[in-house]
């Protein structure tokens, strides 16, 4: 755009005015290039602020969308009266309340995870060109989640009673097919409820424990002490042996097997498959703890996990600066590790399906009133976890603990599992445990991928494979 | 029908402003004569097209007749900015004036949507401002004194901004207008132009050490004024013209450098004085923290951009009057929200290539004087652009500074037209001023002989 002629003529001039130009032209292209990234990242959180007066007005646009399940049960829709009043109505009630929330008094579940496709509405030009004329909403997006009526409603009635949450996946999606929390709540009633709940705030009715929750992982976490061992001796994994006496000690640390059991000699399988803590132990402290550190991070400890929807961040202590007693606490799971249930389900599903980490995800796509899909979801991998050989090795570790070991609840059935068990002691008394079980059916080509937490109620054999089996038996019968 | 037509034009005006936008920048390469000017009537056309599928838009969605009232003054009003001035001066740079139609058009459109009178009231100015400027061009042609004198711009403009802090309305904490006969003006935007001119002034000719200092003692009294009264943006824009002025005329780096340095001293020094500052710094790197209070202007904004989104959702369908002052400090939010962020990244372009325009023409004009001024006139535009948008969507933190030809406000878009006719003029009397002289010596010649 310079011509040769001026440069040449006055060439001073224009090699000054160059400069200025540039710097100018530069600062612009990077605020167009921070605008739209901030618009393509920020565009629905932004809608979902309590202070963004465009909900309402979206509101009184459109008619809030419908929620179905993955075969098109409805799970949420508004119902309009004669006199124009909406109410939001969940068929289903406290069977997923957490899982889909609710949208009075802020949003929760998918109610906020799609809040920006339920307010928008995609409806045919022809209908919303009617019904401004006649002066009615148009109907806003509806969503379809991937979860499965039947067997939410089987996770659901397993674990009622309970404190705790269960978690079903799809092992080579990430989809997520079941969830529940418990304690829960009806979300048609939230707002008689609301002051309730609002007063015994420290029972965290509204927390949902299958994302958000942090406990200790227990024995569970043993698939990433054996994962670590497996990758630095890759070739003597097998031979490794160890004579159990219901304990480990090590310059004064002490670690006890569950219930003070004598595993007696022990090969590496074995140790896990009946979970021997001293043992554990003693893998622990030959570990290269930066390669572990490492290895953690993979797997998402410490780090932020890539859902559309919030979820706790599974914290492990660096083991690099940990002393030796805290880090034989980590390699059996206690200590001050902790994850989420929805951490080890993923991290299981790798086990199961050759080693990658899928982002879980729940709504998997968003259509029209008249159903052409407006946005459509697709599994996204986020990172691999393991190779394919480790997983195979895990597997079959994994299916051992359901042969011989803590989860043989679960064998002699119409399918095969595997798992791994877990209790986690938590609080200051000795003995008080979360009953962990995380595994995945069938063991030969997993299909789908289960995590059950039950608070404070024991060993994981007892209280937690019981319910695993009730959510597999509804699946696979 | 008519909703078809809304639904419609929403996606038209994006794409009528994407093209004009191209044809901006096509306008820069072309070199033949008859493809120049089929570029110019193409540019016209759709500024029209724009203005009308903006204007019809806004009479369905309201029902009020008067938007089609003061949308036949508007375009008798473009229409007469772009046909009659090239009439007039041959020489004329066609893309400026262009430009200058497109957003004074989408400056009305946006401020009529969010407040009819107001956008009344400021096409009256605008219209006035261009009759006056339309003048400029015939007096530089003829002006016989020597108006290139430094002096007298620098103490003009420090005695007018003095008069500002010494009896000036004191609006938010800042002394930023003087009222006269129940009107109010904000004599920092006229002073604007009289600075440019007395940098260029002080600048074509001597650019000694001592000259420059001499130049940076009174630029320094522009901005310290400034400063009293709290009209940081202004300052800082000021400043910033001072900066790049010099280095124009020197092209020298050192100087460059302490300009800089300098402006990273007093920004942080600015920042330990007015708390104003601290606030808006504080506002910008945490935005959502403080939501309901320092930042809820910022953060409405962003709401407003982040619910437009690409398209826009549609005029009349958003909640631009949700952001505090938006029609002063935030229209380019109003403008991304219901025009859609293409079209705001449009608006960003069509600015960019006024000052790329005001570059070339600066540099290929043989008056470094003219060349200065344009080329100074240039960045002090395109930074207040720069000021206002990055504010706006969060780039850089708050100043205050209004959107040239778009943000409501009588001086602010007064001085606008003004600046833009005044580079006009210095461009025209380069190209004609020659023609003119020949013209009077015939006829004095023809006189004699007679």
């Amino acid at each position: 755009m310079w011509k040769k002629r001026n440069v040449q003529k006055r060439g001073r001039k224009t090699n000054r005015a160059l400069p200025v130009l540039s710097f100018f032209a530069l600062l612009f292209v990077c605020m167009m290039g921070y605008l739209v990234y901030f618009v393509a990242v920020n565009e629905k959180a932004l809608l979902n602020n309590s202070y963004n007066s465009r909900q309402k007005l979206l509101a009184s646009q459109n008619t809030r969308g419908t929620i179905f399940a993955a075969d098109g049960t409805v799970l949420a829709y508004t119902d309009t009266a004669a006199d124009g009043t909406e109410t939001r109505i969940y068929p289903y009630g406290e069977v997923f309340a957490h899982v889909i929330g609710y949208s009075t008094y802020g949003k929760t579940g998918v109610e906020e995870q799609a809040n920006y496709y339920l307010l928008h509405s995609n409806a045919p030009l022809s209908l919303r060109a009617l019904n401004e004329r006649i002066g009615a909403k148009n109907p806003g997006d509806n969503v379809y989640t991937t979860l499965d009526v039947e067997l939410q409603e089987a996770a659901h009635k397993a674990l009622e009673g309970s404190s705790g949450a269960v978690i079903v996946t799809e092992v080579d999606t990430g989809k997520i097919l079941a969830m529940v929390s418990m304690p829960d709540y009806d979300p048609n009633r939230i707002e008689e409820i609301w002051p309730e709940l609002m007063e015994e705030e420290g029972s965290g009715i509204l927390v949902n424990r299958a994302f958000q929750g942090l406990y200790p992982p227990g024995s569970t976490f043993k698939i990433l002490t054996a994962l670590e061992y497996i990758r630095e001796n890759p070739q003597t994994w097998q031979e490794y042996t160890y004579t159990c006496n219901g304990y480990y000690e090590e310059n004064g640390s002490r670690i006890n097997c569950y219930h003070g059991s004598r595993h007696g000699e022990v090969g590496f399988e074995e140790a896990f498959a009946r979970s021997c803590n001293a043992a554990f132990a003693d893998i622990g402290a030959r570990l290269e703890r930066e390669d572990f550190a490492h290895t953690l991070e993979e797997l998402y400890f410490n780090r932020e996990l890539p859902t559309a929807f919030p979820a706790a961040q599974g914290r492990v202590e660096a083991p690099e600066d940990l002393s030796a007693d805290e880090m034989l606490q980590t390699a059996i799971g206690q200590g001050r590790t902790q994850m989420s249930p929805l951490q080890l389900n993923m991290i299981t599903a790798a086990a199961a399906n050759g080693g990658i980490l899928y982002t879980p995800y729940v709504v998997d796509r968003v259509v029209n009133c008249e159903g052409t899909v407006v946005r459509q979801f697709r599994p996204s991998a986020c990172g691999r976890g393991m190779s394919v050989e480790e997983s195979g090795i895990l597997t079959s570790l994994m299916r051992k603990v359901v042969e011989e070991g803590t989860g043989r609840g679960l064998s002699g059935l119409s399918y095969t599992a595997a798992g791994k068990t877990g209790s986690a002691e938590y609080g200051k008394v000795k003995g008080d445990s979360h009953a962990w079980f995380t595994g995945f059916a069938p063991a030969e080509e997993p299909e789908i991928c289960i995590t059950v937490i039950v608070e404070g109620a024991g060993s994981g054999s007892d209280a937690a494979v019981p319910i695993a089996r009730k959510v597999l038996d509804a699946y696979f019968n | 029908m008519r909703e078809y037509f809304v639904e419609l034009s929403g996606y038209l005006i994006t794409l009528t402003v994407a093209l004009y936008t191209f044809e901006c920048f096509l306008l820069f390469r072309l070199r033949q004569k008859k493809q120049r000017s089929a570029c110019c009537i193409r540019q016209i056309c759709l500024i029209l097209i724009s203005q009308f599928l903006c204007f019809f838009t806004l009479y369905c969605k309201s029902g009020n007749r008067n938007y089609l009232f003061f949308y036949l003054y508007v375009q008798l009003f473009l229409i007469m900015v772009m046909v009659l001035t090239p009439l007039l001066y041959r020489s004329v740079n066609r893309l400026l004036l262009h430009n200058m139609c497109m957003l004074l058009g989408l400056g009305f459109v946006i401020l009529s949507r969010l407040s009819l009178a107001r956008a009344l009231r400021q096409f009256v100015i605008a219209a006035a401002g261009f009759l006056l400027g339309l003048g400029l061009p015939a007096v530089f042609l003829r002006l016989k004194f020597e108006y290139r004198r430094y002096l007298p711009f620098a103490l003009l403009g420090i005695g007018v901004l003095s008069a500002v802090l010494l009896l000036g309305k004191l609006t938010r904490g800042s002394k930023l207008s003087l009222s006269f006969l129940n009107l109010t003006f904000q004599p920092s935007e006229a002073v604007k132009l009289l600075f440019i001119f007395f940098l260029a002034a002080a600048l074509y000719q001597d650019i000694s050490l001592k000259r420059v200092f001499f130049t940076a003692i009174l630029a320094a009294c522009h901005v310290a004024v400034l400063a009293a009264s709290r009209d940081l943006g202004s300052a800082l824009i000021f400043f910033v013209g001072f900066v790049i002025l010099v280095f124009l005329a020197t092209g020298s780096f050192l100087y460059l450098g302490l300009g800089v340095l300098g402006g990273c001293i007093s920004a942080v020094s600015a920042y330990f004085l007015f708390d104003h500052v601290r606030v808006r710094v504080l506002a910008f790197r945490e935005p959502f923290t403080y939501i309901d209070d320092q930042s809820y202007q910022i953060t409405q904004s962003l709401f407003a951009i982040g619910s437009g989104s690409w398209f826009g959702t549609g005029l009349f369908n958003g909640r631009p009057e949700d952001i505090p002052d938006v029609i002063t400090d935030f229209i380019f939010s109003a403008v991304c929200e219901e025009l859609g962020v293409i079209c705001g990244i449009c608006l960003m372009l069509i600015c960019l290539s006024c000052f790329a325009a005001m570059m070339r023409a600066g540099t290929e004009l043989k008056d470094t004087f003219a060349g200065l001024a344009v080329m100074g006139y240039g960045v002090i535009y395109i930074f207040q652009v720069f000021l206002t948008v990055g504010g706006g969507i969060k780039f850089i933190p708050l100043t205050g500074v209004t959107l040239p030809f778009i943000s409501y406000g009588g001086s602010s878009v007064l001085a606008s037209v003004l600046m833009f006719m005044l580079i006009q003029s210095l461009i025209i009397k380069e190209r004609e001023g020659g023609r003119v002289r020949v013209e009077k010596k015939k006829r004095t010649e023809t006189r004699k002989e007679n």
